[in-house]
């Protein structure tokens, strides 16, 4: 069920925060920015007070820190308005003001400028009940740095609070079509930074990050048929990896970054092949009647996930590399495709067509449980973020494709809206180094 | 500042495409080529082919005679998650398959698409079989297999863009191309 949990203050103060993140970057397009549609009800109270001297450094660190926290869906953030003085060490907040105001967690810091022109930051979690500092970190950056590092603080914070590691300071790849023109961009897991890696007139389809970050695959029309491209991110130079007669697409990356599985029509059918990151070493996976495809390799490397029809629907199934054994997983309703394994190993994610509408949804391997996580009607193109908790997809609202994000637990769902495109086809990149 | 940058990476994009083919290290199969409609024609019999190559010179042009079946029709329909060929499609395929057997330098790409429902990679394989049925009826029908490369748009490339049954029926299809158009 869909709860509108997240204030309108919250929506405006996060508006204000985007937009300052606009003026400050100015990207070439129009970035995402994120809606939350949802929240859990255990979220956790925190109060990110303004960082010391942080005026100098639009956005703000605390702005993109609070922004980070909220859109989680597992924060609440609490307003600091009226303490004072403003803490900016651990050892200067006093837990009963904030305790004052709901809040069970202080975030303060500072931002130094250094004669260098570089920047020190400096922030402390403090945990208001029990009154204890739980984090404290230094970080000497660029001034071009300072959003990077109010993600890894954010990171930091929620790691800390939650358990699981955090996804701020991860980045996303997508597909934009406005009018005819087709962009693949980069941006960061909040929509901000926004890099154009490629433009066609023809249709790009599927991105996927490799394991390292440093290259995606993806398809291209432009040729006037599907072709599957590696892209290196640094030099922005790309190779046609799979470019055999008929159909090639739906790359996906084994876990080494060595090699992909692809989807090839070349010697008839939808079929999976193995290739290598530089178009050598073609090998056929797997022998079927119809169709395979939306291949995924599972985190260790030893399976593959995909959709087949050679049961008469379409239905989810996993190829064992080595026995080359295939076992159906998905058995209810008449259409379940876009397997996507969770980085955890502990399931997947997929799209099922149920009454018409398209949804996605998680299974988990152990209980053979699934659960529908969001409402279509036109869901697709589920990526899972790096810590298996946040599912971001493609939907449509008001007749253009948005992306949207779920948490695992189907509790959170924010959207990332674009302002002028029809957004699609998310993918969601490995955790930085 | 970020434009010149985009820019300068785009030309290195550029740069980098045109230079691909010269390292020779992509293994390129069967790229899409684009053969020389002249070249393709003077290959054919001229001898065998009366009637239905329809010029002097054996030039196979016929397809691109907008009063002729074979420019007027294209298209093969198809029923939601289906990829059965109707009957009333037989008689435009069997003048297709006739005018391939009679010209076989010409080459055809039979394009697969489908409508708006479904996620787009699954979509892909299915106008991959819609165009690969296509293909199975011209090949019985004596075209050889070399002639017709078989590929899919999926959802990608609608012809009409409404989300209703009519625009979903136009765009459950199967188009012939004619290599060089």
């Amino acid at each position: 069920m869909l709860r509108i949990a997240a204030s309108h203050r919250l929506a405006r103060w996060l508006g204000a925060a985007f937009l300052a993140t606009l003026v400050a970057a100015a990207p070439t397009r129009a970035q995402l920015t994120i809606e939350i549609v949802g929240g859990a009800g255990t979220a956790i109270p925190i109060a990110v007070v303004p960082f010391e001297n942080e005026g100098a450094a639009p956005p703000g660190l605390s702005s993109v820190i609070g922004a980070d926290l909220a859109r989680s869906g597992l924060f609440r953030l609490v307003d600091d308005a009226g303490i004072a003085p403003r803490p900016y060490r651990g050892e200067d907040v006093r837990s009963a003001d904030f305790r004052a105001r709901g809040a069970d967690a202080v975030v303060v810091g500072s931002a130094r400028p250094l004669a260098d022109g570089r920047v020190d930051v400096k922030f402390a979690l403090v945990d208001a009940v029990k009154q204890v500092q739980l984090a404290g970190m230094s970080y000497v950056v660029t001034p071009a740095q300072l959003r990077a590092t109010a993600h890894r603080i954010a990171d930091v914070i929620y790691e800390r609070l939650t358990g699981d590691p955090g996804v701020f300071s991860t980045r996303i790849a997508y597909i934009t079509k406005q009018g005819a023109r087709y962009e693949l961009i980069v941006a960061d897991a909040d929509g901000a930074n926004p890099q154009t890696v490629t433009t066609s007139n023809e249709p790009l389809l599927s991105p996927a990050w490799s394991p390292d970050g440093t290259r995606l695959a993806y398809v291209s029309f432009e040729s006037r048929k599907p072709v599957v491209y590696v892209q290196s991110l640094a030099t922005g130079q790309r190779q046609a990896i799979a470019n055999f007669r008929g159909s090639n697409s739906a790359p996906a990356w084994a876990p080494d970054g060595r090699r992909l599985v692809v989807t090839l029509s070349k010697d008839g059918g939808s079929q999976l092949f193995l290739i290598n990151a530089d178009g050598s070493g073609i090998t056929r996976l797997l022998t079927s009647p119809g169709i395979d495809t939306e291949a995924n390799f599972s985190p260790d490397g030893q399976s593959i996930l995909f959709a087949s029809d050679r049961g008469g629907t379409p239905q989810i199934y996993r190829l064992n590399l080595a026995s080359k054994a295939v076992e159906r997983l998905t058995f209810d309703g008449s259409y379940n495709v876009s397997p996507r394994a969770t980085p955890d190993g502990k399931g997947f994610v997929f799209v099922r067509r149920d009454g018409g509408r398209f949804m996605i949804g998680t299974h988990d391997y152990a209980t053979r449980q699934e659960q529908i996580l969001t409402q279509g009607p036109l869901d697709e193109g589920p990526s899972v973020a790096p810590n298996s908790r946040l599912i971001i997809y493609a939907a449509q609202q008001g007749g253009r494709g948005i992306l949207a994000a779920v948490s695992s637990d189907g509790r959170v769902k924010t959207r990332l809206v674009s302002p002028a495109a029809d957004v699609r086809e998310p993918a969601w990149g490995p955790l930085s180094r | 500042m970020r434009k010149w940058i985009i820019g300068a990476a785009l030309l290195v994009l550029v740069a980098a495409c045109s230079s691909t083919p010269d390292k020779g290290e992509v293994p390129v199969e069967e790229r899409a080529v684009t053969p020389d409609a002249t070249t393709s024609g003077t290959t054919t019999s001229g001898a065998t082919t009366t009637g239905i190559t329809g010029t002097a010179t054996g030039m196979p042009t016929l397809h691109k005679d907008p009063t002729n079946i074979l420019a007027k029709q294209r298209s093969v329909y198809f029923d939601y998650d289906q990829f059965v060929i109707k009957d009333q499609y037989r008689s435009m395929l069997e003048a297709h398959a006739r005018y391939l057997q009679a010209n076989k330098g010409l080459r055809i790409t039979i394009q697969g698409h489908t409508d708006e429902r479904g996620t787009r990679e699954y979509n892909i394989a299915l106008g991959q079989k819609r165009a690969d049925a296509v293909k199975k009826t011209l090949l019985l029908l004596g075209v050889t297999e070399i002639q017709i490369e078989t590929v899919s748009f999926g959802k990608e490339k609608p012809r009409r863009e409404g989300h209703d049954e009519t625009s979903w029926a136009e765009n459950r299809r199967a188009d012939i191309v004619y290599v060089g158009e």
